[in-house]
């Protein structure tokens, strides 16, 4: 992909963030919500179970292989690691198909694609990416149009280059202020699904103001990620000085500082609407069972004792995460009969915690350590409940029977808050147990 | 489309149907045929035993949201669902529905529908027809390139047919 410097020889269109990733990829000076166009893709991956499983019989069936195998990723993720003979099938047959269709972007047991993608400075400010997973929209924190698609299209996706869409409308929420210690980008997003819902099918969330600018890239990843969970189709973050500094730090700095800067709405452009929210008055929130936007105010929610408390996914194991876990735990114990299990959410996440001494932290907690990957988040890894269990997790969902029993009870929460819940033995407000001066996190 | 597909029943439901009571999780390295048979399972246990071929599956807002799993869209085909009638749909749903040749309409009124009525629609025309309350509704059609493509056969057959030439 080749970001060009904008012509601004003729007037344009005042368009948004999400409508001129997605200008650019249809090849088009712009587009304007509703408009269906065909947008070439620029980048596209899956994982283990989305992808070569269900793209291979597809691709033989059209006789044709990947359009552009450099422009294509797989990560396998969720079925690690193999626990029975069926899922190390699955696991092999991924390392196949990436041999046989070349494809060299094969991160195989290394963590969860939505980060690890990240991680190697795959996500290109700019960028328009299709994925084969609903959490696809966490690269929008770097300025690109990220959607989940099913096996079907990313089938098509991967044989033709491109695909169709209806171009959203724009939605854009600002925080202004800072937020207090302890309140954290999921806190935001439980809060954006009370206030938001979750049927916002079909249009675009961008976020902005003075604490999104000031949160780092994998808090802002926090912010697109749980666009999925808002239903939004992608969530997105102008690219900033922060944006780019991360992606030098992973060894792919932008080609040009100037260009990726114009990735920005334009100031007159449509928005289908414009929230405002002071994050100085934002409290650590809960969502209780069986969905994400069943949220209150942590100190609202009244007594609810835990059986296990789950540090894991794309959304809630990264670095940062483990960071505030630890910041909780350093010095504490977890509750007798309550587990805590983390499933840190790649590889480098678990080498640099080891390296910062925040595993030894956990580890003396009681926590239990988990493999990388999706895990119980998926339904599929170690973790899952059994009928009555009552859990708190760093994930993005709690729908019914997704981490085990349909009549398991999860509860959904920052790291901080997990943590605080894992020591407690109950659903605390987890800003007391940060007040400690003289104790090193 | 050949005709107008047969009337079905309804089987109604409420908003927000996710993916994970469509397909749980857990159970994806079941078959697809396995897998359908616990399709709404953890709602509605008699589901997927009582619904045949040709009926209708009618619900609220956002059908379909969570997951990309295929899987949830592909139950609902295996167990024969002819379309899915809803106030609102989860986009990923939606079009993976689509491509696999499975109809999902929006349908405002979706809330006047009982279980058990027996409905005829034609998804081309976007002609839906109460026969048990005798009342007929007008939507609005898919636009035509999704037409088509549930005309093919879905999104596979359609490519098929665009690689071979034979298509527009």
């Amino acid at each position: 992909m080749q970001l060009e410097p904008m012509d601004r020889s003729t007037p344009v269109l005042a368009m948004t963030l999400v409508e001129k990733v997605i200008a650019r990829a249809a090849g088009r000076a712009a587009v304007r919500p509703g408009e269906i166009v065909t947008a070439g893709v620029d980048f596209a991956f899956a994982h283990d179970s989305s992808g070569p499983r269900r793209w291979r019989p597809y691709l033989e069936q059209l006789g044709v292989g990947i359009w552009d195998p450099s422009k294509v990723a797989l990560v396998s993720d969720h079925y690690v690691p193999a626990v029975d003979a069926e899922s190390a099938a699955i696991l092999s047959d991924a390392r196949a198909f990436a041999r046989e269709y070349g494809v060299s972007a094969f991160f195989d047991m290394v963590g969860i694609c939505h980060l690890v993608l990240p991680e190697h400075g795959l996500i290109r400010p700019g960028a328009f990416i299709a994925g084969g997973d609903s959490h696809t929209p966490m690269a929008g924190a770097f300025g690109t149009y990220a959607a989940g698609y099913g096996a079907t299209d990313m089938a098509a996706i991967v044989a033709t280059g491109e695909t169709w869409l209806s171009v959203p409308q724009t939605v854009r929420v600002e925080w202004s202020g800072a937020f207090q210690p302890g309140v954290v980008a999921k806190d935001v997003m439980l809060f954006l699904c009370r206030e938001l819902g979750l049927d916002n099918a079909f249009a675009a969330i961008e976020y902005g103001g003075a604490a999104v600018d000031a949160m780092n890239m994998p808090e802002r990843m926090v912010l697109a990620n749980m666009a999925a969970e808002l239903g939004f189709e992608t969530g997105v973050v102008a690219p900033d000085r922060i944006t780019f500094d991360y992606l030098a730090a992973q060894g792919r700095p932008v080609d040009d500082e100037a260009v990726a800067l114009a990735l920005r709405s334009d100031l007159d452009c449509t928005y289908r609407a414009v929230h405002r929210f002071d994050a100085t008055s934002l409290a650590p929130q809960i969502a209780r069972p069986h969905a994400p936007d069943n949220v209150t105010d942590a100190d609202a929610l009244g007594d609810v004792a835990i059986d296990q408390a789950y540090i894991g996914a794309c959304v809630g194991a990264k670095l940062g995460d483990l960071r505030m876990a630890a910041e909780v735990l350093q010095g504490r114990k977890v509750a007798p009969g309550v587990r805590l299990l983390v499933a840190p959410a790649s590889s480098a996440t678990t080498e640099q915690a080891a390296r910062e001494g925040i595993l030894t932290t956990l580890l003396e907690a009681g926590a239990i350590l988990l493999p990388s990957g999706c895990g119980a988040c998926a339904g599929m890894g170690a973790g899952l409940l059994a009928a009555g269990e009552v859990c708190i997790s760093s994930t993005n969902r709690n729908f019914r029977g997704r981490m085990g029993h349909v009549d398991a009870k999860v509860y959904l929460g920052s790291p901080y808050s997990v943590a605080a819940a894992a020591v407690a033995g109950r659903i605390v407000d987890p800003r007391p147990m940060l007040a400690r001066p003289g104790v090193a996190a | 489309m050949t005709g107008i597909p047969k009337p079905g029943r309804a089987f109604v439901f409420g908003d927000n149907i996710d993916t994970d009571v469509l397909a749980p999780g857990s159970l994806m390295k079941l078959s697809p045929e396995a897998l359908a048979t616990h399709c709404l399972k953890a709602i509605d246990p008699t589901f997927a035993g009582a619904v045949r071929p040709g009926d209708v599956l009618v619900a609220g807002a956002n059908f379909g949201l969570g997951s990309s799993r295929e899987q949830a869209a592909v139950s609902l085909k295996i167990l024969g669902i002819q379309a899915v009638l809803a106030t609102s749909f989860a986009r990923i749903f939606w079009r993976n529905a689509i491509n696999l040749g499975l109809p999902a309409l929006v349908f405002p009124q979706a809330g006047e529908i009982a279980s058990g009525d027996r409905l005829a629609l034609d998804a081309a025309s976007g002609l839906i027809e109460n026969l048990t309350q005798n009342r007929r509704y007008v939507i609005s059609p898919l636009p035509e390139h999704l037409l088509q493509m549930i005309a093919d056969g879905g999104l596979i057959p359609h490519l098929q047919r665009r690689f071979q030439g034979t298509a527009a």
